[in-house]
């Protein structure tokens, strides 16, 4: 048996790049609506975290209305640039980057709001700007907390498959990954193969679950101190 | 060197009234929790916005809601000791310091700069320790060098020593008055301890439900409170309403009572309170019948509660102060007290 190690390289790409991506767009707005007024506030959190109780299948439907080759962004991206927003590997980056957004969302939204904000403030009275006190006091106090929700997002970003196998569909060597191989296999009775990638897939979610314990238990005991 | 601060603002249902002037030394904020007084500091500060009013430090306008003046916290110069000390905790004291003085450019002044306050505040030991690794008393330390490098026009302290064990407290106590006798600019000390604020202060202002009272200095303010609120909060225990009834005699219905006083009373008294240090069992001036009622035993004094005859049963019994070897074997039948000690309210 020889297994064709494309669905893990795919996989690696498409959560890395769309964790990076999340990454900064969560924090910046985690950061952001923490200032607006309380309905603002509600209002963009629902719509911010519907995607993680969304079954993934209306999120993949949903991003086919306005990716779609006849849709609006769709058919202007291909119009302009002449690049297909679905059916592709790089499709699937939209898909789960938008179902891991709340994640991030969430998790850099608890640590800010639990930064003691008389840091900020002595830190403006000492003269020093807003942007050194985000990326130099903001950022690495809430570090921990920041990092376990990106180590999570990576983690499900690995994991999706709802979403992505409705947008990019399943095309080996081009647009295949884990999750989308696991189900092709199993459905082409290929056992032992589907086996295999089910053994990987538990051991890189196992390490990066590891790696979460690991970050929350030190953010705990940096607290207590 | 002056700080002129005019301003107010509501929050919920509370209304803060700050109009105050202190000009050099230290000037205590003196209040209960929840008077208004660390929310005063942080309009100062520029880090909370008033509905109103302006402040005016050595001559330079930080807030003027009229002129649309409004600093912001990095253009005011004022030092903010936050009750918690807001150490940055992933900086070690070193870095915590050196942020104070990253207005300094050139980097061999920096370190000098650096250098000596770590030595003049006794930390070189632990400069490369983080803050949640040092004392409470090296934390406050830290948190006064990265003030003081920084050269602030005004110095504000918020209960500075709320957050330490009480043993630490007074020999802080200390060190901070010997700190502060060298900085130039004024000093604002916001407490709720009337003890902290008579040793560390030269003159207070009280605030009393968001609304401050002028600057007095503080030996005259605690000899003569003038007020309902001054008096609770400079520690007098006997306070009741009384009305004029001489001029050197005031009457007060509550206690039952008629007390002859050493001061001119003024028409509009509205109140008399005396300390319970000073009743006494020699003088014959004041003296009235009592009655006991109930003791407090405390580590070097005796704490006596007692009622005049005659007094309404809705007024709380009267304190008497005294030293543990000056109780006398039984309860006297009467009680005096000097009429310089009688105290008069006027609001």
């Amino acid at each position: 048996m020889k297994l064709d190690w494309f669905p893990l390289w795919n996989s690696l790409r498409i959560a890395l790049i769309s964790t990076i991506m999340v990454f900064f767009l969560g924090i910046f707005a985690a950061f952001k609506i923490a200032k607006y007024p309380r309905a603002v506030k509600g209002f963009l959190d629902v719509f911010l975290t519907l995607p993680l109780v969304l079954p993934p299948t209306v999120v993949g439907y949903l991003l086919l209305r306005v990716l779609g080759p006849n849709r609006i962004v769709g058919k202007w991206v291909l119009s302009v640039f002449g690049l297909k927003l679905t059916m592709t590997w790089y499709s699937a980056i939209f898909a789960t980057g938008v179902v891991i957004f709340p994640l991030m969302y969430r998790t850099a939204r608890g640590a800010f709001e639990s930064f003691d904000q008389t840091l900020a403030f002595s830190a403006q009275t000492l003269g020093l700007s807003n942007t050194w006190i985000f990326w130099r006091i903001r950022i690495p106090v809430c570090r921990q907390g920041i990092l376990a929700g990106t180590v999570l997002s990576f983690a499900r970003a690995l994991g999706e498959y709802g979403a992505t196998s409705m947008i990019t569909g399943y095309t080996p060597g081009r647009t295949a990954t884990i999750s989308t191989t696991v189900y092709q296999l199993w459905r082409t009775n290929s056992d032992a193969e589907a086996f295999c990638w089910v053994m990987v897939n538990l051991a890189i979610s196992a390490m990066v679950l590891l790696a979460v314990n690991m970050l929350e238990e030190r953010q705990k005991r940096r607290l207590k101190a | 060197m002056s700080l002129e601060v005019n301003i107010e603002k509501n929050f919920g249902a509370f209304h803060l009234k700050a109009h105050f002037l202190t000009e050099g030394s230290v000037t205590g904020i003196l209040g209960a929790s929840g008077s208004g007084k660390s929310m005063t500091l942080k309009c100062i500060a520029g880090i909370e916005t008033p509905d109103s009013g302006s402040i005016v430090l050595n001559g330079k306008t930080l807030f003027d809601s009229e002129k649309h003046i409004n600093l912001p916290p990095q253009k005011r110069q004022v030092g903010y000791l936050f009750q918690n000390y807001a150490l940055f905790p992933n900086m070690t004291v070193k870095k915590n310091i050196l942020c104070g003085l990253h207005a300094v450019k050139d980097r061999s002044e920096r370190e000098a700069l650096l250098k000596e306050a770590l030595r003049r505040f006794q930390l070189e030991d632990v400069s490369d320790h983080k803050p949640s690794e040092i004392s409470g008393g090296q934390a406050q330390r830290t948190a006064l060098a990265r003030i003081l490098v920084s050269a602030p026009k005004l110095l504000m302290l918020d209960e500075p020593f709320s957050a330490l064990d009480s043993h630490l407290r007074l020999r802080l106590q200390l060190e901070l008055k010997e700190t502060l006798s060298s900085y130039k600019g004024p000093v604002l000390m916001v407490t709720h301890s009337r003890d902290e604020a008579y040793r560390m202060c030269g003159s207070i202002t009280i605030t009393d439900n968001g609304v401050f009272s002028p600057v007095r200095e503080t030996k005259p303010l605690f000899a003569d409170p003038g007020s309902f609120s001054a008096a609770a909060i400079t520690g007098c225990k006997n306070i009741a309403a009384a009305v004029k009834t001489g001029e050197y005699e005031v009457e007060v219905p509550e206690w039952n009572v008629r007390f002859r006083t050493a001061r001119k009373v003024r028409d509009g008294l509205k109140g008399v309170a005396f300390r319970a240090h000073y009743l006494n069992t020699r003088t014959n001036e004041n003296r009235f019948p009592v009655l006991f009622e109930s003791e407090l035993e405390e580590p070097f004094e005796w704490v006596l509660l007692f009622r005049y005859e005659g007094q309404s049963p809705e007024s709380s019994p009267i304190w008497w102060r005294l030293p543990k070897d000056k109780r006398p074997q039984v309860f006297p039948k009467e009680l005096g007290i000097a009429p310089a000690n009688i105290l008069l309210l006027y609001e």
